[in-house]
């Protein structure tokens, strides 16, 4: 793939803009609180930009990928709870040295499979991996199958409120139902300082732009096209010779991925993991931000995420009842107005619009030679 | 001497809710052979060529190509294979453009790591290109695939299955809702790419079957009603009765 097919200038652009906003505009704009904000809405965009290849270019709807984000949560969660709870900080608890939910629940060592997240090398395996696992099982389970549609929705949706439940239900080993909290340190440096969070947004800021650089990679190779095809013809794809579950596994799982990596980025900036983050709720409203931002579009993704939460976070200081109602309404809105989403609006509206000015200023130059300055 | 027949179909049977749309269908393709298969509405036609590319799954029977079980076989195994299946609507990935069209159909990097790290090379190109001008489309390319006229999407199916360069090619009804200048040039395509390759056809136009057929079978209501040379079928008492004594 020569680096024109990877991207052509327009996108280049699309990335550079994106770039400056992120890495320049909002840490020059904002203050610690509000930039950690941002950081946080950042979180979902690595959620949107997987739904975006899932759901936009391959059709398959996913209503469940906070089961992903919440993984990657957890992984995240369980290490930095771990680097919490040292003896000393938990001398107070009738078995020190475990995490203090645990303590409360009578529990009196720790379970063997919390053991590995000492490390931090097998964590951050873990929070890809274990999303992609669980989406691989979800996914072959289904795909083979032939299970697709709404009926793969749903069944996306009750996977989310059985992970839910059981969260909630296994209060020893999870926290139940006020999830992983008071984290502290990752490697004995405080996440909790107005410092920390503004390295931890850049390092956010940073791997978005990782996954969007891999998510473009997939969109323009060959994959992506049959993506596309998979989405309008499955069965004419079959009969091109491609085994479809394979490429649908594949495409859940790296959104499951990118999903993980959200949610571990999320524990860190936010400082803690709860069920409510891994729920039917939550998981819709991703759908929302991609849909807003334009289901095609990975840049539209983020754009979505940001702008979305933006408005959940004013309109709910100002309105929490009302709130709900309006994010069911902005989603009809989108589907009903334009159902391409902002980048839709971008380049059916606003495009033309710049090319037409663009083409007239030249026009204008070339009418007048003179007025350019020679070189 | 199962080595005479590229395919073998014998006892085919399959069974919707008890109507028995194939009913135990047996008949033998030559390598090089143009068999077409006539019958009337409901006949069983389609679903046949369903069966043989794993489609619809049978209720009992085998079919075998070049040895190989197809019955056992997933859709996109039986491609690989060697079977191209041209269906009676035009079927094309209305959202990419011709080349992207053609580009997936080429045997190549179909797995799924095959298909992020594919490299659309001279060759492939060169491919594509050659192609294009066999079902003159050259000049479409980069047009989508939505934005071609109805004939114009048949060709492209049939080069969709042309770069995939199938041993045994099944087409249905491919010249079926065509303009008459359209239909001329496709028989034409058609006369050149049945070369070299053993082919089944469901047609229902009879001046384009004498051209183009060996051998003709003929199905009614899921069983075969005569096999033989077009003049044969055309002759025997029971063709005649199915098609004219209703």
């Amino acid at each position: 793939m020569t680096l024109t097919n990877y991207m052509n200038r327009k996108e280049l652009l699309g990335f550079l803009i994106l770039a400056a906003v992120i890495f320049i505009v909002l840490p020059l704009a904002l203050d610690t609180f509000r930039l950690n904000l941002f950081g946080k809405y950042l979180t979902y965009a690595f959620v949107a930009i997987g739904l975006a290849l899932c759901w936009g270019a391959g059709g398959i709807l996913s209503l469940g990928q906070g089961i992903f984000f919440g993984l990657g949560g957890y992984c995240m969660a369980m290490f930095l709870k771990l680097e919490a709870s040292t003896p000393e900080n938990t001398a107070i608890q009738s078995t020190p040295g475990i995490p203090d939910f645990m303590d409360w629940n009578q529990l009196t060592a720790l379970p063997i499979w919390w053991q590995p997240f000492h490390s931090l090398a097998f964590t951050m395996l873990a929070v890809v991996m274990v999303p992609v696992v669980f989406a691989f099982i979800i996914g072959f389970a289904m795909f083979t199958r032939r299970v697709g549609g709404v009926y793969f929705a749903i069944i996306t949706q009750a996977f989310a409120a059985i992970l839910t439940i059981l969260i909630i239900g296994q209060q020893g080993y999870t926290g139940g139902v006020n999830g992983i909290t008071d984290l502290r340190t990752l490697l004995g440096w405080d996440i909790r300082t107005d410092e920390a969070k503004n390295i931890l947004y850049f390092v956010n800021g940073a791997l978005l732009f990782v996954v969007l650089l891999i998510a473009q990679f997939v969109r323009k190779s060959k994959l992506g096209r049959l993506l596309i095809a998979m989405r309008d013809q499955e069965d004419r794809v079959r009969f091109s010779g491609y085994n479809v579950a394979n490429f649908k596994i594949f495409i859940f799982c790296l959104g499951a991925a990118f999903a993980g990596v959200g949610g571990a980025m999320f524990t860190l900036q936010v400082g803690f993991m709860s069920p409510t983050l891994v729920g039917i709720v939550p998981s819709i409203e991703m759908v929302i931000f991609c849909a807003v931002g334009g289901r095609l579009s990975i840049l539209g993704a983020v754009y979505g995420a940001l702008l979305v939460n933006l408005a959940k976070t004013t309109f709910s200081e100002g309105f929490p009842e009302l709130w709900l109602l309006g994010l069911g309404g902005l989603f009809i809105a989108v589907v009903m107005a334009f159902p391409n989403g902002l980048a839709g609006l971008w380049s059916e509206k606003v495009e033309p619009l710049l090319n037409r000015l663009i083409s007239k200023t030249q026009s204008a130059e070339a009418a007048n030679p003179n007025k350019a300055p020679a070189e | 001497m199962p080595e005479r027949f590229i395919l073998s179909v014998e006892d085919l049977t399959v069974s919707f809710d008890g109507f028995k749309a194939v009913d135990h269908l047996s008949f033998y393709v030559e390598p090089n052979e143009c068999r077409v298969i006539i019958g009337p509405n409901g006949a069983g036609k389609t679903t046949v060529l369903d069966l043989i590319c794993g489609r619809t799954k049978a209720t009992g029977g085998t079919v075998k190509f070049k040895g190989m079980n197809l019955l056992d076989m997933r859709e996109d195994q039986i491609v690989h294979a060697g079977v191209g299946r041209k269906f009676q609507t035009p079927s094309v990935y209305e959202d990419l453009s011709v080349f992207e069209n053609l580009e997936l159909s080429y045997p190549k990097g179909h797995g799924v790591f095959g298909a992020i790290f594919f490299n659309q090379d001279q060759v492939v190109q060169d491919r594509i290109q050659e192609i294009a001008e066999t079902i003159f489309l050259a000049d479409q390319l980069d047009e989508k695939a939505a934005y071609l006229s109805h004939g114009q999407k048949q060709w492209l199916e049939i080069g969709m299955l042309l770069i995939q360069d199938p041993e045994l090619l099944m087409l249905d009804e491919p010249v079926a809702g065509m303009s008459v200048a359209e239909r001329k040039k496709t028989a034409e395509l058609l006369n050149r790419i049945i070369q070299d390759r053993s082919v089944i056809v469901i047609e229902h136009d009879m001046g384009f079957v004498a051209d183009i057929a060996t051998r003709v079978t003929v199905l009614h209501r899921g069983e075969m009603l005569s096999e033989g040379s077009m003049d044969h079928v055309q002759n025997d008492p029971k063709v005649v009765e199915v098609y004219l004594g209703h």
